[in-house]
């Protein structure tokens, strides 16, 4: 055990998992980076965010693909690779990319094993970037997973912390089915105690963060860490807050919510999506259907609002639920009569 | 003309198979047994069969919504596939596929694909095999003219150029992207020429003439198989039905479609070739023609007769079971 980066762990499950089975390969854009450039023939930067940094070097070209700025292409291709045997890591730079290449995502990978029965698997990690927080502006900061969630045959991570990055990625590359994996770009610096040896956070379960008896608080990706900070100022308030991170959206730990529900009485979801039709609206409506009788207040979703992400930073800031909103509804469904 | 008498009589084989498979969809089709809808391939018998009478069961070949011939010429289970067609639980897919998304991964067939365009990068995808794993595959994508104007073919083949995968981008030029013809939809006209630009070398040939594809795929498969990276070929051969059958076909004349017929028919091309030149007698191939016509409506009565998926089906292969 040591104190590692989220982007780190994200590096040390790809690591581990490649060393582990040679059917594992990574294929990306700039993933060492410096490809043609002279007589440069090593890794120039691991990506641009650093999160393929000494993979090139422990495992070479063949296995450390870099390629042609195409996503269609490489979407495609790991979709084949995935299908004829192969268990490709491919790197989606940032989430909003996948307007050129959605073909191959949904419409090949995601349905090879509906349409082409039990031989159709498709061991498949995507790896991409969510999120607003850094100024990236409209088209390099969205968090698309309600769509990604939308779609049959794909399962959809969000790791909000450096443990749950590692375990998420490591049961993501041993997984059969396509994974959207949703690293968020505002928490690649984030520091938390990680075990050095390989293990799966399974997909499909969701953690309680915090225990409480008030109101439940589900946190999607950044969001958990935004909610945490609520804590204090909400006990203040004397509300009591359980916080649950679903950590996966697809397959989603409902069992979990409902739980958690029936004890509080009162449901928040705080969701980084687009409001109309997000996961969180989703979370809500399952929680409609399912525990209505334990609900003492309306359900309720803070979103950005239904705009693209700005980059002017007063107004991401803006844009962004936080601490503020978050006590303001926690405030106003405690107090629901 | 090399090849030996058994490998005549086997590609003959695969091509009559294709044309009597195909006459009796379009005849199922008529009759309303069929569902949804179906886009023949015949006229086009002399590509799948030259291309893939090159490759093993380990090269992998990446078909479109025009696939039947594809999956016959890759030696596709014909009973199975035949029951994909008709949607039945016995078929390839277990009958949630259908015409246009049988595979037969056993043979190496990656699938039908009704996105135009998008099977490209998955024959990429499966020739990646040669680079991380040392296998030693070709891989082939089925490119019709209406696909090479899709992006997803024009990234395809840059990635297979970048990394030198062993790649054969078959264009089959069947004269028409569903109803606009290749005169107005293809920028320079000369899709074969459009490989240069990527460094490829490429063919332009006779698509109904077996021999002209097959000599094209052998070269291509060595280079691939060398690691000597990718290659085009375009062959050119009308296709002989509609866009879909049922499609009336306003956009060209019945000339046209007659003179197709009489010309340019891959069967008889391939017949005047070899019995010419004395490789193999007329009657050896009507014996095979006699075969096939059982062999083919016995695999259409099957397929009728058998059972379409339990409803428990339309769930199942979302995910891997247990998985979610």
């Amino acid at each position: 055990m040591s104190i590692k980066t989220y982007r780190e762990s994200i590096i040390e499950a790809m690591v581990l998992e490649m060393r582990r089975d040679e059917k594992v390969f990574v294929i990306g854009e700039d993933i060492s980076g410096g490809r043609g450039c002279g007589d440069f023939d090593g890794e120039a930067a691991g990506g641009p965010m650093g999160l393929t940094q000494g993979l090139w070097a422990e495992f070479g070209a063949k296995r450390v693909i870099d390629t042609p700025i195409s996503e269609t292409a490489i979407m495609g291709a790991a979709a084949g690779a995935a299908l004829s045997g192969l268990r490709p890591i491919a790197e989606l730079m940032f989430s909003d990319f996948f307007g050129v290449c959605f073909d191959q995502i949904y419409n090949q990978a995601a349905k090879f094993r509906f349409m082409y029965g039990e031989q159709g698997a498709t061991p498949l990690v995507i790896r991409t970037m969510i999120g607003a927080g850094i100024g990236a502006g409209p088209q390099h900061s969205q968090s698309p997973y309600s769509i990604f969630a939308n779609i049959p045959g794909l399962k959809v991570v969000t790791p909000s912390n450096p443990y749950d990055a590692k375990g998420l990625l490591i049961s993501a590359i041993r997984d059969n089915d396509p994974v959207m994996f949703c690293e968020h770009k505002a928490l690649l610096g984030m520091e938390g105690e990680v075990p050095d040896e390989a293990y799966e956070v399974p997909l499909g379960k969701g953690r309680i963060i915090k225990e409480g008896n008030d109101i439940t608080i589900v946190a999607i990706g950044q969001m958990v860490g935004i909610a945490q900070n609520c804590t204090s100022r909400l006990e203040e308030k004397g509300i009591s807050v359980e916080i649950i991170d679903p950590r996966s959206l697809s397959p989603f730990d409902e069992e979990i919510v409902y739980d958690s529900v029936e004890k509080t009485g009162r449901l928040l979801v705080v969701d980084e999506s687009n409001p109309v039709c997000s996961f969180g609206s989703w979370i809500t409506s399952m929680v409609s259907d399912e525990v209505f009788s334990s609900l003492k207040a309306p359900t309720k979703v803070l979103t950005p609002p239904h705009c693209p992400v700005p980059a002017a930073p007063n107004l991401e800031a803006t844009y962004l639920p936080n601490v503020d909103r978050i006590v303001e509804a926690s405030d106003y469904l405690v107090n629901y009569s | 003309m090399q090849l030996s008498r058994d490998k005549l009589l086997d590609a003959y084989t695969r091509m009559k198979k294709i044309r009597v498979f195909e006459e009796t969809m379009r005849d199922e089709f008529a009759k309303g047994t069929v569902p949804a809808f179906i886009h023949l391939y015949i006229g086009q018998e002399a590509i799948a069969t030259g291309i893939c009478v090159e490759l093993t069961d380990q090269d992998t070949i990446s078909s479109t919504h025009r696939g039947h011939g594809h999956c016959i010429a890759k030696k596709s289970n014909l009973e199975k596939m035949t029951m994909e067609i008709f949607c039945r639980a016995d078929g390839l897919c277990g009958g949630k596929g259908g015409s246009m998304h049988i595979a037969d991964l056993s043979v190496g067939m990656l699938g039908a694909n009704a996105i135009v365009g998008a099977n490209a990068p998955i024959a990429v995808g499966a020739a990646l095999k040669q680079r991380v794993t040392g296998e030693n595959l070709v891989s082939v994508a089925f490119i019709g003219d209406g696909a090479s104007n899709q992006g997803a073919v024009f990234e395809s083949m840059n990635l297979a150029s970048v990394l030198k995968l062993p790649v054969l981008f078959v264009f089959e030029n069947n004269g028409y992207a569903e109803f606009t013809g290749i005169d107005y939809h293809c920028g320079g006209g000369d899709i074969a020429g459009r490989a240069g630009g990527f460094g490829m070398p490429s063919y332009k040939l006779d698509g109904s003439d077996f021999f002209a594809v097959q000599e094209a795929a052998a070269e291509a498969v060595e280079r691939a198989r060398k690691g000597e990276g990718p290659s085009a070929i375009e062959c050119v051969a009308k296709r002989w039905y509609g866009h879909f059958e049922g499609d009336p076909q306003h956009y060209r004349t019945k000339e046209e479609l007659a003179t197709i017929r009489r010309d340019f028919d891959p069967l008889i091309i391939f017949r005047q070739k070899v019995e010419e030149a004395g490789l193999v007698e007329g009657k050896d191939l009507d014996m095979i023609d006699e075969d096939l016509s059982s062999q083919v409506s016995s695999a259409v009565e099957k397929a009728k007769n058998s059972p379409l998926p339990d409803v428990k089906e339309l769930t199942t292969n979302v995910y891997e079971e247990g998985s979610y």
